[in-house]
């Protein structure tokens, strides 16, 4: 039994692709492998042109620090953390002095325009505000790739909108974004969106066509 | 929606001329609905014929505006206050689609729900695109915005209802017969949790 086949995907630097298909369909695996959090029983996964199962463990716990962040449905933030340090832990782990990762995490924040929560803790925080501080911790230092599962869904559809619009954001400045969903409306903000069944791509839209096109056809 | 109403709508803010009117038209509804200088002017000839405006006299250029009249704003007060009736014609077609591709031999169902949906979300993806762009400039380009958006997803939750609804009639035939029961005349139990999956 394989949880995916056949499955081939790239994702370009300054993309956003959305994998969308029924619960079993193979999206939260494709992910997982995509990330390094798995490794594929057979194929290859190359993040920025580095084979994932020609690493080492320790090779590839790293790679996953730098290259890589993650976004969860439910923040993983750590409660006894300010947002922003929070934020600075993944450079710290990796091996930054306190003071530069904190310099880095406090730039993050600025940049995707929430340094008013640096100082906040998890818990005083709501559930749209703590998924914007787990974007900064997933893409601070300048991990290039984001790998997004079920982001929204356990915000109200308004505060999703804005998570999905910083993720896009990220994006359109240089990263390349993998964005599980069951939400079209979520989906609707990807450049591609991936249709996958019972582990294999079924469908893929293709890129956008010009925004006038559409409208001339209503 | 009919255009003489946008029309007189449109007239309440002041009179204006044929030429005018349709571009503001345009403005309004962002260009989603294009109306060509023909329908306008046919509609104020009925609009006028019916009391709902009156003509002015020329102007320098030869433009003739027109005033909505009292009876025409009593009938754009109803208007607004009337819920609209009726159907959406595509998502019918679409109903109409499936319940046929489900009773007519040698139609791939799924196949149709599939590239119905891919077909739905790249008009999402389109949409969202445009109202990121748009970017909280004009809120009336983006209430019709959001009326796509909402319409969009709101198809695809049925296609995943219909396509559950298929997949459990497929492992379990003991139902009656698929020839029985349109999906689209099905009801929405379980819509939430399909689209969850």
């Amino acid at each position: 039994m394989h949880a995916l086949r056949d499955a081939s995907l790239e994702v370009e630097p300054g993309e956003l692709v959305a994998i969308m298909g029924p619960s079993g369909s193979g999206k939260s695996t494709l992910l997982n492998l995509a990330g390094g959090l798995d490794l594929a029983t057979s194929g290859d996964v190359l993040v920025e042109g580095t084979r994932l199962n020609s690493l080492s463990r320790k090779q590839l716990a790293r790679l996953r620090r730098r290259a890589i962040g993650y976004v969860f449905q439910d923040f993983n933030l750590i409660p006894s953390l300010t947002a922003v340090e929070n934020v600075a832990l993944p450079l710290e782990l990796d091996g930054s002095s306190v003071r530069a990762a904190r310099q880095a995490a406090t730039r993050c924040l600025v940049d995707l325009g929430i340094s008013g929560l640096a100082d906040r803790f998890p818990e005083t925080m709501s559930g749209g505000q703590q998924q914007r501080v787990a974007i900064a911790r997933a893409v601070v230092g300048d991990r290039r790739l984001i790998l997004a599962d079920e982001p929204t869904g356990a915000l109200d559809s308004q505060t999703g909108e804005a998570v999905l619009k910083l993720l896009r954001g990220r994006c359109d400045a240089g990263a390349a974004g993998l964005l599980v969903t069951h939400d079209a409306r979520h989906a609707g903000w990807a450049d591609r969106v991936v249709f996958l069944r019972d582990g294999a791509i079924v469908d893929a839209s293709s890129p956008l066509p010009a925004a006038e096109s559409l409208l001339g056809a209503r | 929606m009919s255009v003489k109403h946008g029309l007189l709508a449109l007239l309440e803010r002041g009179p204006a001329y044929g030429y005018q009117l349709r571009a503001a038209f345009e403005e309004s509804t962002g260009a989603t609905w294009p109306l060509n200088i023909g329908q306008v002017y046919t509609t104020l000839t009925r609009l006028e014929r019916d009391h709902l405006v009156r003509a002015l006299p020329e102007n320098q250029q030869g433009q003739r505006p027109y005033a909505i009249s009292d009876a025409g704003r009593a009938a754009l007060a109803v208007w607004f206050s009337t819920p609209v009736a009726g159907t959406d014609r595509p998502r019918d077609e679409l109903a109409i689609k499936l319940a046929l591709a489900l009773t007519t031999p040698g139609v791939d169902i799924s196949g149709v729900v599939q590239a119905q949906r891919m077909a739905t979300i790249r008009a999402l993806q389109e949409y969202t695109r445009m109202k990121n762009q748009s970017d909280n400039a004009d809120t009336a380009w983006l209430l019709i915005l959001e009326s796509m958006i909402f319409r969009a997803e709101a198809e695809v939750r049925w296609l995943d209802h219909c396509e559950a609804s298929l997949v459990r009639e497929a492992r379990n035939p003991v139902s009656p017969p698929a020839q029985a029961t349109a999906p689209a005349a099905e009801t929405g139990i379980d819509a939430h949790e399909s689209s969850r999956s």
